[in-house]
Formats: structure tokens, sequence, C-alpha cells
């Protein structure tokens, strides 16, 4: 067991600097992109003063390298700062965007990921048959079609024509969770949609490549049936693969859902980080683009561990 | 059986029958489900406003970047909370003229150079202080002293003096502006509790109702001002702000039911939604333009004959039919359409290919010439340049199209490259309009148009204070544009909102921006 934990040790350390090294290259990304953080507030009404005023009250004066490393000083020791454009503390809008995003992935992956497993246990159960097509065809079909596409059909079917659940998802502190929910049972519907066929086929494909073993043979032999044959001894087999593609689903549902988040005015992380990117507000990219990467890196990083204490060979290596 | 139907229209209206039973009654005396509606709007709009309810509002774009602070506003979602919670000196009336807010009258001296702004007695902020003179002052000099950040610091140059006495704010100008009390209507001019100097972005004013909840760029919650002072404004009790940027999801929203209320309606689908019996799709007409703007000092748009040959080049009903889809109305070469209180109306400038080829010889110009456009530019603005590309072929000019990305096009591209497409959202008066973007020494001086007799007059035309004659002036002006101007404006946008039949009381608001000058909340009630 000592050397699974240092194993953690090494890989949160290797985690912290590519933090480190993403924040850097964050920055240096918006350096790049035309027009400035004044320019972007004042639009079409910046005249040169007010222009100049508002440059010299945000430091934007100052070299870029010094802003950088006066912003790194203060988030290493915790202070994320206010935002440019409208002066709001960074670390409290996004506690509750992040929370917001966190529900809606949460009850997605709720949904998702078991139906995920489940429908591919189903596939290989019924290899080649027509349950085994169906859910290949559907699944295919529904990742193929742009998610916002999903999106607007399922908007039109199901809240405006059928009404059952609000188009809007808008959720607020004053909710019950009965009324979150239905708020966002539409987008858990798409992202559901979009997330189900990966995970499906990975299972598929991770649970099919271990059928080929003796030990499965011997199973069947046993007089097993061929559910519990794929359920007791397959599955366990192919965790590894199957958790690796849960963690990137997991994790594109937390950064990637930007889209899904415009569609249905759904006030996450995604719609934050994009009205401050187009705003040019450097520091609040700059958190949040730290924020989606430690989801990035610390999702991979489980997947790496449970694939290694799932593997008694990589769990105790000669 | 008309008298019937009103009883029971009315018996709708008291609260007596339901709206479906009203509609069953009147079906059953042969009367179509459209003209029972109608009816029955008729008989709520006799019966007055409503009190009550609350009305939801859909909106578009607002962003999680926005500050509450009125000198920094600059998207639709920030001026409808603004004229929510606050108010300026002076408001746009409907039938043209101004109205007073905050400033109960005003007047000026014969030189226009002095002007009085008689402050509103008895009125208070939201924080229960009384609304002073001093802090109409106060909020003047924040937009307009030496470390603002104000957006509307454009329109406050010139001012010699300010100062407030015994409830009057007095204004006193460099040079005589007859326009002045316009300016004052500007939505950034909120008057605030010592001018926000204290706070910008506390959101405390005079206005109809009381900001309740801010979550920015998502939902604002409004209660209503049991004091304000305009009992013709405010009555629903509660107000709820959606920021829903994108198009179909506002459409939807209002279609679903969720808000009653929507601005800018696609103009692609404005026919199509506008088929639903419970909704209505309201268009009106404005001084927002859509254009193409070439810079008179750059070659080859330094030839005049180049810039007629474009003028004569682009066929403006075509982009009226196929960009607004017939929500707006053609250009003229001028920023001044019929919305402007003292316009006089051009000879129109039709396509005529064979008059751009003459002119196109003329200049002796015979390369292609890039025109810079993006998505954001207008909507519609890269279909409409294929539209001017094709139409220009037909006269031997040879139109290239370069698509620039929205992200930075008005840091970058706008009032920087020679030639591109933009749009403009227009101004109360032509004064304004001509000043901020066809001075020679304005700021936004997109097109580079120098003129000396055009500032000469534009000048004149502030301090004098006979219409007719002014109106003379300003058919000049518009005149030299239309002939010499590097703008080529081949369409004026409508506005394009709609509402649902929860909300009633649409009307008025004929000048200013959208939803009833984003009045429409404030005026609309919430239908028995």
């Amino acid at each position: 067991m000592g050397s699974a934990l240092k194993l953690v040790a090494q890989r949160v350390a290797l985690g912290l600097l590519l933090l480190l090294l993403v924040s850097g290259l964050i920055f240096i990304g918006t350096q790049l992109l035309p027009g400035d953080v004044a320019q972007s507030i004042l639009g079409q009404s910046a005249t040169p003063e007010a222009l100049a005023n508002m440059r010299r009250d945000l430091g934007l004066n100052e070299p870029a390298l010094t802003r950088y490393l006066s912003w790194l000083f203060n988030a290493l020791q915790g202070d994320l700062g206010t935002a440019l454009t409208n002066g709001q503390d960074i670390a409290d809008s996004i506690s509750g965007r992040m929370k917001n995003t966190l529900f809606l992935a949460f009850w997605a992956a709720i949904i998702a990921v078991p139906l995920a497993i489940f429908l591919g246990l189903l596939a290989v159960r019924y290899r080649d048959r027509w349950p085994d097509k169906m859910i290949s065809a559907v699944t295919l079909a529904s990742i193929s079609i742009p998610e916002f596409l999903i999106g607007y059909v399922i908007m039109y079917v199901v809240g405006v024509k059928l009404r059952w659940f609000p188009s809007v998802a808008m959720i607020n502190d004053g909710m019950s969770l009965g009324e979150k929910l239905s708020s966002i049972a539409m987008p858990v519907m798409v992202l559901t949609l979009v997330v189900l066929a990966h995970m499906m086929r990975m299972t598929r494909a991770a649970i099919l490549n271990v059928m080929q073993s003796a030990y499965i043979e011997t199973a069947e032999l046993k007089g097993l049936n061929r559910f519990q044959v794929i359920f007791r001894h397959a599955f366990p087999n192919s965790v590894a693969p199957i958790v690796n593609v849960v963690m990137l689903n997991l994790a594109y549902l937390v950064v990637g859902v930007v889209v899904i988040e415009v569609v249905f005015t759904y006030p996450g992380m995604g719609q934050y980080l994009v009205d401050h990117v187009a705003k040019r507000d450097v520091p609040v990219v700059q958190a949040c683009g730290l924020l989606f990467a430690a989801v990035y890196i610390g999702l991979n990083m489980v997947a790496d561990i449970v694939s290694i204490l799932s593997n008694p060979r990589l769990r105790h290596p000669k | 059986m008309h008298n019937n139907l009103k009883f029971f229209a009315n018996s709708v209206i008291a609260g007596r029958m339901t709206r479906r039973e009203f509609m069953g009654r009147a079906a059953a005396l042969g009367l179509t489900a459209a003209a029972a509606n109608t009816l029955m709007s008729k008989a709520a709009y006799a019966a007055g406003p409503q009190k009550g309810g609350t009305i939801k509002v859909g909106v578009q774009g607002g962003g999680a970047s926005d500050s509450l602070d009125p000198a920094l506003a600059a998207n639709s979602t920030m001026l409808q909370i603004l004229r929510m919670w606050g108010e300026p000196l002076l408001e746009l009336a409907d039938e043209g003229g101004l109205v007073g807010k905050v400033a109960e009258s005003y007047s000026s001296t014969p030189d226009a150079k002095t002007w009085s702004f008689k402050i509103r007695s008895g009125i208070t902020f939201s924080n229960g202080k009384p609304v002073t003179a001093e802090d109409v002052l106060a909020t003047l000099e924040r937009h307009s002293g030496e470390d603002t950040k104000s957006g509307a610091l454009g329109l406050l140059r010139g001012i010699k003096n300010m100062k407030a006495e015994d409830g009057v704010f007095v204004l006193e100008l460099d040079q005589a502006n007859a326009d002045l009390p316009y300016l004052m209507a500007d939505y950034h001019l909120i008057i605030q509790p010592n001018g926000g100097k204290d706070d910008p972005t506390a959101a405390i004013g005079s206005g109809p109702y009381v900001l309740k909840s801010a979550d920015t760029g998502v939902r604002f919650v409004f209660e209503k001002n049991p004091n304000h002072w305009d009992s013709s404004l405010g009555h629903a009790e509660t107000i709820e702000l959606i920021v829903i940027n994108d198009d179909t999801a506002r459409v939807a929203a209002l279609q679903s039911g969720q808000v009653d209320m929507i601005n800018r309606v696609p103009p692609r689908t404005a026919g199509l939604i506008a088929r639903a019996p419970n909704i209505e799709v309201r268009s009106k007409s404005g001084p927002g333009h859509y254009v193409f703007i070439a810079h008179c000092d750059t070659t080859p748009f330094d030839n005049n004959d180049v810039r007629m040959a474009l003028k004569y080049g682009i066929n403006r009903q075509e982009m009226v039919d196929k960009i607004l889809f017939g929500y707006g109305s053609v250009g003229n070469d001028t920023p001044i359409n019929a919305a402007y209180p003292l316009f006089t109306e051009l000879e129109q400038r039709t396509y005529d290919p064979d008059k751009a080829k003459f002119h196109m010889k003329k200049s002796g110009f015979d390369g292609s010439i890039l025109l810079r456009t993006s998505d954001n530019s207008f909507p519609g603005a890269p279909d409409a340049a294929a539209l001017f590309q094709q139409s220009s072929a037909a006269a031997g000019i040879n139109l290239e199209i370069k698509r620039e990305p929205n992200d930075g096009y008005w840091s970058e591209v706008w009032n920087a490259k020679p030639f591109c497409t933009s749009y403009w959202g227009g101004r109360p008066t032509q004064d304004q309009m001509f000043s901020t973007a066809y001075l020679s020494t304005a700021d936004w001086n997109d097109t580079r148009f120098k003129n000396e007799k055009f500032d000469q007059l534009l000048v004149a035309a502030r301090a004098e204070l006979d219409e007719t004659k002014r109106k003379q002036m300003y058919a000049d002006m518009s005149l030299i544009v239309h002939n010499e101007g590097g703008l080529i404006c081949p369409m004026f946008n409508d506005f394009v909102d709609a509402t649902s039949d929860r909300v009633m009381g649409w009307g008025g608001g004929t000048s200013g921006y959208e939803l009833m000058n984003f009045y429409a909340p404030m005026r609309m009630w919430v239908a028995a």
C-alpha cells in the first residue's frame, strides 16, 4: 500500500506543476487576443479619455509579466482577486457557478454512467443480435448529432409542445430540490444522450476483449448463466478502461458543456468563462482555467489510481 | 349578440369568468377565436391597467461580466435594468420631444448656452433619501469628470460650469446647444445618491422598481417601488428579468410561457412566431441602421466617384427583403430617417448599375475592393456583403469579401480598416448623430468624413433656435453626406419584439429603443 501512497503523492505534485504551466499558457493566450478589457467594456462608446482612465485604474499599464507575477503571488495565497469588468469577488462568483455546474453534472452522471454500463453489458449479452445493434445505432446517432441540435429538438418537443419541463433551465437558491430537478430535466436528457455512446461502446469493447480468455470459458463450463459470467467474471477485469472513459466523460460534463448551458440558459461555469473571455477579463479566465484544469487532472488521476489498484500486477510490481 | 359578448368580455376582466370560458361562449355565438380575442383585449384595455402579479421578461445582451454601474452599461440587458431602478433627468416622449423625469421642467437662456433643470420636489431614492439638485450635480460630475470611465463622456464635452441651487440644476456650456436636453435623456445618466460617487453599483435610484436580487448575466428580480411618483408606471408587483442570449431559446421561452415578453426576435423567424395564437410580434421603426463604411481619406475611397459607384451599385430593396425580411426600410446614404424630429426627405437613391459603371469609369480605378465583414457587425452582415458583391458585379465593380472574426471586430476592424460592415443604433437628435460620427473631429468618425461646410453647418445649427431654419440646415447636411460621404446605408432596421397574451398594454414608446424604449415591463400589466 505504501507504493500506492507514493504514487498518489507523485501524481499530485505533477498535477500542481501542470497547473502552474497551465496558468502561464492561459495568461499568454489572453495576451494574444486582440483588444483589452477596457476596450471590451466600453465597446462602441469608448472615448480615449475613458479608455485611459480605465486602463490606469485597472492596472493595465503595468508590463504583462508584472501583472502575471502579482496575480500568481496572490493566487498562491488563496486570493483570486476581483473581476476587472464588474469588481465582483471571483471566488464568490465561481463558487455559485461551480455549484450549479456540479449539480447538473452530478445528475447527468447519475443517470448516464449506470445506464451506459448497463447498456454495454446488455450489448455484450446479446452480442450481434438485434438489442446490440439497436443500442449501438441509437447511441452512435445521438453522439453524431451536434448537441445544440438535440437540445433544440428536445426543447421544442418537451418544452414548447408538451410543456412537461421548462425550456429555460434557470435555477436559484429559492427553489426546492424538486423544482430544480424539473428545471434541469431537459439539459440532463441532452447530456445523457451526448455522453452515453462513448462510455457504452468502451464498456462493450473492454468486456468483449476479456470474453476471449480461458477463465471465461471455465466459468461457462461451470454452468453459470451468461449474464453472471459477464457481471462476475468479465466486468471486474475490464474495469480499468471503463473507469478511464467514465472519468473522461465526467470531466467533459464539468468543463465542456458551455453549448448546453447557452441553449438552456443554465447559469454554469462554461457560460461564466465565455462571458469573461469575451471581455478579456484575465483574472477570471485564469481562475476558471485553473479550476477546469484541476478537474481534468484530478479525474484523470483518479482513473489512473483505480486502474492500478484494480490490477494485481500493477498493484504488486516485482 | 354584441352586447352579450361585451358582457362576457367584461366578466372575464372582472374575474367572474375564465378566459377559456369566454372563448367557448364567443364560439357558441359564432365568433372566430381571433375576433373573440380582439374583443376581449379591447374590453381589458377599457378596464385599464390591472395591478399586481409578476411580469417575466426575456432579454438578450447580458453577460456575467456586466457591471451595475450606469456609467459602464453597454448592452440591452443593462439598459433595461437601469430603466427599472433609476431615472435620468428627462426621457424621450412617446410622440417626439421630451418628458420630465427627475427634472420637472427645464429652460434655457435665449443663447442656448445656459440650461436650468428644476428638480421634481418630493421624490425620493429607494433608500428613502430625497432626490436633490446636488445629487444631479454629483451625477453629472461623475460622468464628465477627469477620472471618468463613463460611456456618456462623449456626449458631455464642452461643459463650462455646473451648479446646484435651490432645487435647480444649472449647466453652462462653452458653445450654444439647442439640443442639450436630449443629452440628459441618455441612459447612462441615471441620477444616483451623491452621483454614485460612493458606490456606483448600489443600484439605488428613483425608478419605479427596486432591485431585489441580482445574479449578473442570469436573472434579476425587481419589486415595485411603492413611493414612486408616477402612477402610470409599474403595474406588476414583481418583475423578473431573465437573460437569454440564444435566439432560439428566447423564442422558445416565450412560446412555452416561461416569459411574457422578449426583445430582438430574429427577423428570419418573426413571421413564423407571429402565427402562434397567443403571441404578438411587435415591430417598430427606429433610427438604427446597418451600414457599409468607407474611409474617405484612403485609396480608392478618397475618390468620390468610387464612393458614388458603390452607392449606385447596392440594391437597397433587396437587402430589406432578404436581410431584414421586411422588418425595416430602405436607407438613403444618410444616417437620418423619419425617426428624427427635424427630418426632411431627400430624393431616394436606387440601384443603378449603369450609373455605377459610369462613376467607376470616371474614377479611373479598376482594381478590386476589399470589404471586411463579420457576423456580429450586424445580423446577416456576411449575407449582405455577398448581396452587395453580386449587385455591384453587375456594374463591373469587383468586391472582394474578407470574413473577420467576431472577437475583436470593434477594436481591430471597425473604425480602423478602410472598408467594412457595421451598424449604428442611432441617436435621439440629428445633432447628436452627426456630432458622433460625421464631424471632422469626432472620435467615431468611422468614415473619416472631413467636410468644412458640414462642420460649419453643424455648429451653426446647434445655436439656431428657429426650427424652420434648423430643419433646412439639417437637410443640407444630410444632402452633403448623401452625395459626398463614405457612408453607404442600405437599410434601417426595425426593432422586433414579441409579447404573449398574458400581458397587455402595448403601445406608446415609439421613440428610443426596443420594448417600448424599455418601458414595456413597467407600462404593461398582467392580463386578468
